[in-house]
């Protein structure tokens, strides 16, 4: 079939508990309409997005609410037909818990705004103007703006297009759901891609525990009749779906430490972005939902649901059939990497590919590492996570990052096997926004001492140069002191003073001949400061004895 | 601490870990005690109540909660394997000594168990070679040699101090290790030496079979995955290859291989002191050379030292080498070409 002898293999990772049939259903139900939608105003990773519309306004389902003029950015659309009602910080799903400004829009009982048909376009920058209009970001998690990804890649150069079909988080199966039910949509986002950068090949993996997608995405592909393109299977192994153990598994090729994938010609793309290319190049749909898987053991009717941007997650959950436990603890995203909510009052963003109820147990005790190194033979960076603990912990950051810290990709494999139950990643996150911090602070006082630094320079020129005009004027001086009782017997003082006098308007007279040079097209700005400077220079001369 | 991903419950734990090890060490143990008698049990006993003992006091003086350090059984493990060391009829303060310094100086005032640099058993099996000389080398002889062994009353009140140990003189012995290093040093030949009735077919008559339930525990450990064969490969293998080497050069005048491997305290050391993973190197390649420098250790020690046996003093040095070796030995990380050099 190819020449590419892969699936490749890479370092550790674990056979995860995948508890993915419980999502499944077979179909993507569309969520009703909760009463208000509380959308984020910036959903993006990149330039915070600035409010377009204001509390009051009336607002039309696909409208921009919110944009930003920047290159890495995001426009945000309205999901609905409806009115704004406050623009406000609200609790967002953010690790540090805090609020964030949100638009607030109640949706009116008849949404009467429809799809206003495609775009038929198929020139790269038509299309990625497209993209960036419509407000797509990559929606496996990293909400990376995608016409900007697309930009860069085009600028580097795309030889292998990858589709990230892995979806290697236990629990959950937008994807896998997407792949089953909207395949045809999804290569058509392939295709998309494949006019924009021109790939020689496109890969498109998934895990060989989704049975139900392969002959999905085959027919799709075969009936689409896509060049160059082809599935590869990867073997269930978390975390596959990294984007860099992702082109490992695929190509062989491992990306450098500290590089990105476009560096090397590769490009990767979640199969749910692909669908949302789709919906914006075919149907002139900006991206205002996604699919959101909702399970877990506290849910009682886990299932996927294609759901409004905005849509509070209580209302999702009352929609899986309510909370199945007393003490829930909700989670966006997976297990493994997904972050932890404090109230379901928190609304789904374009990030949101999961909505995790756990039960709220005891945790369990923490030990002393005891350096058993179980952590080093699952972790998929090949890092040694023991000793990035220890000097984590001890705060030897210099150490820690000596030890590759950055390359650390959270993905949680060490913390999921440590017999000590150590929250490691927690204190790799910790020493990582550590020196984060010193390195913000390291550049302003850095920036601080070349401006001081700078301004002693320029103080001390200027007193040289002072010093060295006193020196002349000295010298001038004594020379004029010196020079009269000289010439006393020779020359009449008069007739010397009167040839100095002429010899000086000769000079003058000279220098004045003299062609100044570059002052051809001057501005009028340069022309005022060089008058300026004239007038001081002639004050100068005429205050001169 | 707040809590954040990944939300899995890991289902080893340490305490498992731990409670493997005991289980790993019943065997050899039990086999211990069939071929000595019941002066071990009396140490094991004696060893494992001081052991927690002491812990539960410094951690009183340290202020930290007694049940999830107790519960860890890392102190029970120390005190067992120092326990292992001894020889078999010891009095009491002898045990008190070793397990104090172990838990005192070898674990806590380091921090605790995981801040150890040196295998803290190994630690007071040493104060103790070093400070009692005559109570540490009164070796008992299995009773298939010394054809009598002390009934479990007669260990107890051996151990207490409560009778004459003098009227026992006869049961003891030099171990093969002491009997090779002695007669060795008489400039006699190795068949010469092997005709004393104390050695078997391949160490010493007992000893070689609890080094084989040694191993026998040390697969189980392997099986269960609490150790790595890193260590225990690397430290029998330089063994014997180092012993091997000698050997054949001059089969009169060295311990043959076998001998070296299922003598003193080879098989206990690869399997279930070399592999104490705090004191240990934590790299694959590291893990290699530091069980590798113990074996060789322990053979110039045992033929070139002034001990019989030289584990101890191995994995002590070894320990100390850890940091070096852990610093060198460094995987190569995903998408780099080669490990950083490290100066």
């Amino acid at each position: 079939m190819s020449t590419n002898p892969g699936p490749f293999r890479f370092h550790g990772g674990l056979h995860l508990d995948d508890h993915k049939s419980e999502s499944l259903t077979g179909e993507i139900v569309a969520s009703s309409l909760p009463a208000q939608l509380v959308l984020r105003v910036s959903q993006h990773i990149g330039e915070p997005n600035k409010p377009l519309v204001k509390a009051g306004d009336r607002v039309s389902r696909y409208q921009p609410l919110a944009t930003s003029n920047e290159a890495v950015s995001a426009p945000l659309h309205s999901p609905v037909d409806g009115s704004v009602v406050a623009i406000e910080p609200r609790p967002i799903a953010h690790p540090s818990g805090h609020d964030d400004l949100c638009i607030v829009i109640e949706p009116d009982a008849q949404q009467v705004t429809a799809e206003s048909g495609g775009n038929s376009s198929s020139e790269p920058n038509d299309l990625l103007d497209i993209i960036r209009q419509a407000g797509i970001v990559g929606l496996g998690g990293a909400v990376f703006p995608t016409a900007a990804k697309l930009q860069t890649a085009l600028e580097h150069g795309i030889r292998t297009l990858i589709i990230n079909g892995a979806e290697c988080e236990p629990y959950i199966t937008c994807d896998h759901q997407l792949m089953n039910s909207e395949a045809p949509s999804i290569v058509r986002g392939i295709a998309i891609l494949q006019q924009i950068l021109q790939p020689e090949e496109t890969l498109i993996g998934i895990e060989d525990n989704k049975a139900s997608a392969l002959p999905a995405m085959q027919q799709a592909l075969d009936a689409a009749q896509l060049a160059n393109t082809r599935i590869v299977t990867i073997p269930s192994v978390y975390p596959s779906g990294g984007e860099k153990q992702l082109i490992r598994i695929l190509t062989g090729h491992e990306i450098a430490s500290g590089s990105l994938a476009f560096a090397d010609g590769f490009l990767t793309q979640n199969v749910g972005t692909c669908a949302a290319l789709t919906d914006a190049v075919d149907l002139a749909r900006p991206l205002v939902d996604r699919v959101v898987t909702v399970t877990g053991p506290g849910v009682r009717q886990p299932g996927n649901w294609r759901v409004p941007l905005g849509t509070p997650i209580s209302h999702l959950v009352e929609q899986a059939g309510g909370y199945a436990v007393d003490q829930p603890r909700l989670i966006m995203g997976g297990p493994m990497m997904g972050l932890p909510l404090d109230s379901d009052a928190i609304p789904v963003v374009k990030a949101t590919n999961c909505i995790l109820v756990l039960d709220r147990k005891d945790q369990p005790k923490v030990a002393e590492c005891v350096r058993c190194s179980q952590c080093a033979e699952v972790c998929p960076a090949q890092l040694l996570p023991q000793q990035l603990y220890w000097h984590s912990r001890a705060r030897q950051f210099d150490l820690a990052e000596q030890y590759h810290l950055f390359d650390c990709i959270e993905c949680g494999c060490c913390s999921a096997v440590c017999p000590s139950h150590l929250p490691l990643v927690q204190f790799y996150r910790y020493a990582k926004s550590e020196i984060w911090e010193q390195r913000r602070k390291a550049y302003k006082s850095d920036r601080s001492r070349r401006r001081h630094e700078f301004r002693e320079a320029r103080i001390a020129r200027q007193k040289a140069l002072d010093e060295e005009r006193r020196r002349q004027k000295r010298e001038a001086l004594a020379k004029k002191k010196k020079a009269p009782k000289k010439v006393k017997s020779e020359v009449d003082p008069k007739a010397a003073a009167v040839q100095a006098a002429l010899e000086r308007v000769k000079a003058r007279k000279q220098e004045q001949q003299v062609v100044p040079k570059n002052t051809d097209n001057l501005s009028a700005e340069q022309q005022r400061q060089i008058e300026a400077a004239e007038q001081r220079r002639n004050r100068e001369r005429q205050d001169k004895p | 601490m707040s809590v954040t991903s990944p939300f899995v419950t890991p289902s080893a734990s340490t305490n498992r870990i731990m409670r493997d090890v005991i289980i790993a060490l019943v065997p050899g143990t039990l086999a211990y005690i069939w071929f000595f008698g019941f002066g071990l049990l009396v140490n094991l006993v004696l060893a494992v109540a001081f052991a927690l003992l002491i812990e539960s006091a410094i951690l009183l003086l340290r202020r930290r909660p007694l049940k999830p350090y107790l519960s860890d059984y890392s102190a029970v493990v120390t005190a067992w394997l120092l326990a292992l060391c001894l020889p078999m009829h010891s009095p009491w303060w002898l045990v008190a000594v070793g397990v104090g310094f172990a838990m005192i100086f070898g674990k806590h005032l380091y921090g605790g168990l995981g801040f150890n640099p040196f295998n803290p058993a190994m630690v007071g099996y040493v104060v103790l070679l070093i400070s009692f000389p005559r109570e540490m080398t009164t070796w008992f002889l299995p009773h298939d040699i010394s054809g009598d062994m002390l009934g479990l009353d007669e260990a107890i009140a051996y151990s207490l101090g409560l009778a004459d140990p003098g009227q026992w003189d006869a049961l003891t012995g030099a171990t093969p290790l002491d009997e090779y290093k002695t007669n060795l040093g008489r400039n006699m030949m190795v068949s010469e030496i092997r005709q004393s009735p104390i050695f078997g077919d391949f160490g010493g008559i007992g000893w070689e079979w609890i080094a084989n339930w040694w191993l026998l525990g040390g697969i189980y450990l392997l099986y269960t995955r609490t150790i790595r064969w890193h260590i225990p490969l690397a430290m029998l293998g330089s063994l014997l290859l180092i012993s091997s080497a000698f050997y054949l050069v001059d089969p009169d005048s060295v311990a043959s291989p076998g001998f070296h491997l299922f003598s003193g305290g080879a098989m206990l050391g690869a399997f279930f002191i070399a592999t104490d993973p705090v004191s240990s190197s934590t790299t694959p390649v590291g893990r290699l050379l530091y069980a590798a420098l113990i074996g060789v250790l322990v053979y110039i020690i045992r033929t070139w030292g002034s001990y019989p046996d030289g584990v101890a003093f191995a994995v002590l040095l070894a320990n100390m080498c850890v940091p070096l070796i852990d610093q060198y030995t460094q995987p190569r990380v995903f998408g780099t070409h080669r490990p950083d050099d490290r100066t």
